[in-house]
Order: structure tokens, then C-alpha cells, then sequence
């Protein structure tokens, strides 16, 4: 069980500042987290959805999807929306960014701009407030992940999927999604997923990469890791209906022929995604502060603004 | 959650580090508490950063200041269990007392429980020491202002190291005299000024040389003293986060500070356990024994619960005032962005 020299604290040579992790842990409960995930696709991929499902919540209480003519005339928006979740005492402060008009219009060659402009302008705006003199209660709007959601319609990438990723891969964590895969069976999912990958890898698109378990992790932590990578990019169905599925009440989608369970691995990687966002979360924090704000920061001061 | 524990208390039950947890996050949903349909698994994120922490290690710089004599290297070498003074860095005792103050760095790296800490103490032979005394507290506050200045000076940069070095003072024991009487004028000098740029802790030292009554008195009397004299010794009451801390830190402030020490490196056998002490013909001083003296406290209090409070307020108060300030003078801009070799190349 524990090892023998921690049953008594007051062992000779036992100083106790091994009960530092622990003052840090009290702080960071206290302190609560922020996290800002953005997510991007075409209309009618399921994100919407999806965010709900992911955190159980429904962050789009009154929504109204335009009709096609109402889009035509439609740039891309920038939507974000807060929401405070507490599990077992933890805080976390989740703002998730929707880019509704992505995609849509008849003309897509602008449709990044406006994303481009609102992931460098947190960055600004961080560059800024980390520069003032008052620095007590700078928030972090940056955004730390951005879901990309493909179609489960094509045969791969699309030129769009393409140019937006290689624009913004390094400017933010990439996370690749197929959606809506239940109407994909687990072949075509294996062949489209294989397809992507290479055509990431062709393209030199880099997409976030999770680390690998460090060797002192336990051996179910460092299987779930190798699983986790082997999955990507994920393919997930969003829902939160509850249907009642053998015997017991499940999140899912109803069909004539079945049922199509949220949670249940064996029909989609939903746990998996759920699984990297969490277990990661802070890793991606990470990457974001040390490698594309860093980034944008020395080019910036560079260039000699202020 | 049950209730709300002194921070105290739960040190002390948490000093036994739990078995690393595996991440609780399931794979497959667990049908025999319905609540799991909702987990999400926040909470697990705390396990990340607890992993990182011990992973990653931390800086801790002490500084000691005091008179020479009052015990100061023997007691941080009783705080940490090792020899990392600098008595025990090749000092000789026989040495001459500097002309001037002196500042002494000395770093380690140790190690407990998975966890590693680089240890710097900064020692300050020669304050007070001298027959004029007058201003002997500048090269220490100069120190302590090159330290801040470093660390802007990294954080301006263009290209950024990814943990700047820390080699800020988080903590600076200030070593009374026991006379049982009051602070010496120079104590009070010495924090007023001090008290504005880093954390001071106040100390007593040698306290084995007061009875229990003389000591309460004159822990008093330093405590109406400091207060009469406008000194915030840390904690400090304007830096409590909330309800929980001020009670905890009010008891300390009101009641436990100034901590009266005796410090020894020495060994002797007491009912069968061997103890760290100090003989005398009448009876062995027991270092951590609470009915002897409150070096028990000033360590827990120290190291075991409020390190990292005192590094934070170190970055968060400390380093800020100073940065703010070298803004202001600067005209509002940082102290200029440092290129790095593309700029010398033009030169040739």
C-alpha cells in the first residue's frame, strides 16, 4: 500500500515539502479553470450537438437555424457563449466559440478571415494586458482547441477542410472530428479516417498531437493513450436524447433499425473525444501559451508594435 | 465535500501523499450509479496538475538575515533536514566578520516523496554587525530588487525561455534577538523598509534561553511593537483570498507569530526515539517538541502548507509592485524587448 517511510511524518529526514503538490491543488480548486474551445464546419454537422453532449448541457437554449436564403448574404459569425460547470468541488469556466456561416456561402474564399482575425485578436488582447502595469486579473480568452468538423459525406478533405487548417494550424491547437458517423459503418469509417490522415500528412497540416504517457504512468493509462491516438481523427455522434435501449435509458439516436448509443465505444468515439479533451486539457492550455502565443507574441514584437 | 477544515488540519492529514490515482475517466459507462451518466470528469484535471507538479519540481529561495550568532545557518539546516547553509559550505566559524553586508547564495537540489526542490539559501553575514549600522538593510534590498529585475528582464524578451528561472526571494526570516526586552531599533528599520519588497518572517532565535512566561511576554510585546510601527510581516492581512485564510492566518498572526526557535543539527536519544536537540546539565531541548519551543510550527507553517502562498505572493504582489513601478519610471513602456544574436551580426 503506502510506502513505509510515509506512516510516520515525523520519520528523521522527512521535511514535508512533499505536501507541496497538495497546497497547489487546494489553490487550483479555489481558483476554478478556463478553458475556450472553438469549433468549425459547415452548417448541419452536428457541433451544436455535439458541444451539448460533451458537457451535458444545452448551450444553445433558443436557437433558430436560417433557412438557405437567409445564408446567402451571410458572412461568417464569431458566437461565444460561457458556461460555469462545477464536478466534485472543481470549477470550470468553459467558453465555447461557434462560427456559424462557416461554409455556407456560395463563395467560401473569405470564410476564414474572420476566424483568423478573432483567434489573433485574444492574442492581442492577451499581448496587451500581460504588457499593462495592473496584471492581477488578466481573463484568457485564447482560444486553447478547435474542433474541426468533417464531413462524413465526402471521400476525405475537402479544398476548404485544406486551406483552413494549413491557415490556422499554427495559430491553434487542431483537433480533427468526422461527424455524424452513424451513417458510416465501421469499414467506411477505417478507410475514411486512413484517407484523412493521409491527406493531413500530405498537405503538411499539423493537427494537435497528444504526448505520449510518460513511462512511469500505469500500464491502463498508457493503453488508453496508444488507443487515443490510434483513433484520431475522431468519429463521433452527438445526442442528448434519452432513448431506452436494452433495458436501461441511454443518450442516442432512435432509428427504424436501431438504436445508436453516444457512449458506447463500440458505436462511436464520443467517450474517446470526451476522454482526450479532459485528460488534456491542460496540456492543451500549454501548448497554446507556449508555442503559438509565444508565436505570435515574438513576431508581433518583431515587427515592433506595442 | 465534508466541512470546511483549517488549512492546518488538513495539512496534516494530507502529509501522507495518497497512491497515485489512476484518471478516473471511464470508458465504458457505469450503469450502478445513475448520477455517472452526467460525469464529465472535471475533477480529474486537479490529478494532471498534481502530476505535473511533482514532475516538474520548484525553486524556493529563503533568505536569512540576523546578527551573527543567533543560530540563523544551524536552524535552516534544522528546516530542511540537510546541510545547506552555509556553515556547512566550507565556512569557518573562526572567520572574520565581513566589513560590510554580505550576500551569500548557496543552492541544492533535494529531494521527497517524487517531488524535487532547488533549494537556494542567501545568507547575509555581516548585517548588524558593524559598530555603524546605519543603512547595513541597502545591499540586502538591492539584492532583492536585482532578483526582480532579472526576472522582468526574461519576461520582455522577444524569444522566451518556457519556465523562466526563479531566483526571486520568496521568504526572508528576520532572526530577533532574545533579550526579552524589545526589537532593537535596527529590527524595526530593517522591516520597515524591508517588509514593502519581500515576505519577512519574523523569528525569534535562541529562544531556549527564556522561561515559558518570559516568552509569551515578549512575543507580545514584538507583536505591539511591529503593529505600533505600521510592519506587515507575511502573512499580510491585505493578501487574504478569502474567509478560510484570514481565520487561519489571523490565529497565526495574533497568536503563534513571532515564532520563538531553537534550531540543532545534533542528534541525542529521548525515550527511545532519537530527537534532534541541544544538552544542557539540566535537560536535552527537544527541537520538535512543541512544549520546548515552536521551531514544529515555523517549519510546518513554512514549508508545509503556506510554500506556495509565498512564492505566489512573491510573483503576484512583490514582483508586480516592481514591475509596475519600473513601468512607471520608463514612461509606461517595459524596459526594452532583448533581440537576440540577429541583431549583433549587423554589427560586424
Amino acid at each position: 500500500q503506502q510506502p513505509a517511510q510515509f506512516t510516520n511524518p515525523e520519520t528523521p529526514g522527512y521535511v514535508g515539502f512533499a505536501n507541496l503538490p497538495n497546497q497547489v491543488h487546494r489553490k487550483s480548486v479555489k481558483k476554478g479553470f478556463e478553458f475556450t474551445l472553438m469549433v468549425v464546419g459547415e452548417s448541419g454537422l452536428g457541433k451544436s450537438t455535439l458541444i451539448n453532449s460533451l458537457f451535458l448541457t444545452d448551450l444553445y437554449p433558443e436557437r433558430i437555424i436560417p433557412g438557405a436564403a437567409d445564408k446567402i448574404e451571410r458572412t461568417v459569425q464569431i458566437e461565444a457563449s460561457t458556461v460555469e460547470i462545477e464536478e466534485r468541488g472543481v470549477k470550470l469556466r468553459l467558453t465555447v466559440v461557434d462560427t456559424p456561416g462557416y461554409g455556407d456561402a456560395i463563395n467560401c474564399r473569405d470564410c476564414f478571415k474572420t476566424i483568423i482575425a478573432y483567434i489573433d485578436e485574444q492574442f492581442e488582447r492577451y499581448l496587451h494586458d500581460e504588457s499593462g502595469l495592473n496584471r492581477r486579473h488578466i481573463i484568457d480568452n485564447r482560444v486553447h482547441c478547435c474542433f474541426y468538423f468533417i464531413s462524413p459525406f465526402g471521400h476525405g478533405l475537402k479544398p476548404l477542410d485544406v486551406e483552413f487548417m494549413k491557415a490556422i494550424h499554427n495559430k491553434v491547437n487542431i483537433v480533427p472530428v468526422i461527424a455524424k458517423a452513424d451513417t458510416l459503418s465501421l469499414k467506411e469509417r477505417e478507410r475514411l479516417k486512413k484517407r484523412i490522415l493521409d491527406e493531413i500528412e500530405e498537405h503538411g497540416i499539423k493537427i494537435y498531437h497528444l504526448p505520449d504517457a510518460e513511462s512511469d504512468e500505469d500500464e491502463d493509462f498508457k493503453e488508453q493513450t496508444r488507443l487515443l491516438k490510434a483513433s484520431i481523427p475522431f468519429c463521433v455522434v452527438g445526442s442528448n436524447q434519452l432513448i431506452e435501449a436494452k433495458g436501461k435509458k441511454v443518450r442516442g439516436r432512435l432509428y427504424p433499425w436501431g438504436v445508436v448509443e453516444v457512449e458506447n465505444p463500440e458505436h462511436n468515439d464520443f467517450l474517446k473525444l470526451r476522454t482526450m479533451l479532459i485528460t488534456h486539457m491542460q496540456d492543451l492550455q500549454e501548448v497554446t501559451q507556449d508555442l503559438h502565443y509565444e508565436n505570435f507574441r515574438s513576431e508581433r514584437l518583431k515587427r515592433g508594435g506595442r | 465535500a465534508g466541512p470546511v477544515e483549517s488549512r492546518t488540519e488538513a495539512a496534516m492529514s494530507e502529509l501522507v501523499p495518497e497512491p497515485r490515482q489512476k484518471p478516473v475517466v471511464p470508458m465504458k459507462p457505469m450503469g450502478i450509479n445513475a448520477s455517472l451518466l452526467g460525469y464529465i470528469g472535471i475533477d480529474t484535471i486537479i490529478e494532471q496538475m498534481r502530476k505535473k507538479t511533482m514532475k516538474t519540481g520548484f525553486d524556493f529561495n529563503i533568505m536569512v538575515v540576523g546578527q551573527s550568532g543567533l543560530g540563523k545557518s544551524t536552524l535552516v539546516n534544522t528546516l530542511f533536514k540537510s546541510q545547506v547553509s552555509r556553515k556547512s559550505s566550507g565556512w569557518n566559524r573562526e572567520e572574520k566578520i565581513p566589513k560590510t553586508v554580505e550576500i551569500k547564495a548557496i543552492g541544492h537540489v533535494i529531494e521527497e516523496g517524487g517531488v524535487k526542490m532547488k533549494l537556494t539559501v542567501i545568507d547575509t553575514p555581516g548585517f548588524g554587525d558593524q559598530i555603524n549600522n546605519e543603512n547595513c538593510w541597502e545591499p540586502i534590498e538591492k539584492y532583492i530588487n536585482e532578483q526582480y529585475e532579472k526576472f522582468l528582464k526574461e519576461e520582455v524578451n522577444i524569444a522566451r525561455k518556457k519556465r523562466i528561472p526563479d531566483t526571486r526571494v520568496h521568504c526572508c526570516l528576520y532572526f530577533i534577538s532574545p533579550t526579552g526586552h524589545s526589537l532593537r531599533p535596527l529590527d524595526l528599520e530593517f522591516m520597515k523598509h524591508l517588509s514593502k519588497v519581500v515576505n519577512i518572517i519574523p523569528v525569534i532565535a535562541k529562544a531556549d534561553t527564556m522561561t515559558l512566561e518570559e516568552k509569551t511576554e515578549f512575543k507580545q510585546r514584538v507583536r505591539k511593537e511591529l503593529e505600533v510601527n505600521g510592519i506587515e510581516f507575511y502573512p499580510q492581512k491585505e493578501f487574504d483570498e478569502d474567509l478560510e485564510d484570514k481565520t487561519e492566518n489571523d490565529k497565526i498572526r495574533q497568536e503563534s507569530m513571532p515564532f520563538a526557535v531553537v534550531g540543532s543539527d545534533k542528534e541525542y536519544q529521548v525515550n527511545g526515539k532519537r530527537v534532534l536537540g541541544r544538552k544542557t546539565p539540566w535537560g536535552i531541548i527537544e527541537v520538535e517538541n512543541l512544549t520546548h519551543c515552536e521551531f514544529a510550527l515555523l517549519r510546518d507553517f513554512v514549508i508545509r502548507t503556506h510554500l506556495q502562498d509565498l512564492k505566489e505572493v512573491t510573483h503576484n504582489i512583490h514582483y508586480e509592485t516592481y514591475r509596475a513601478k519600473r513601468l512607471n519610471d520608463n514612461g509606461g513602456l517595459p524596459p526594452m524587448a532583448v533581440e537576440t544574436e540577429e541583431n549583433h551580426e549587423s554589427n560586424l
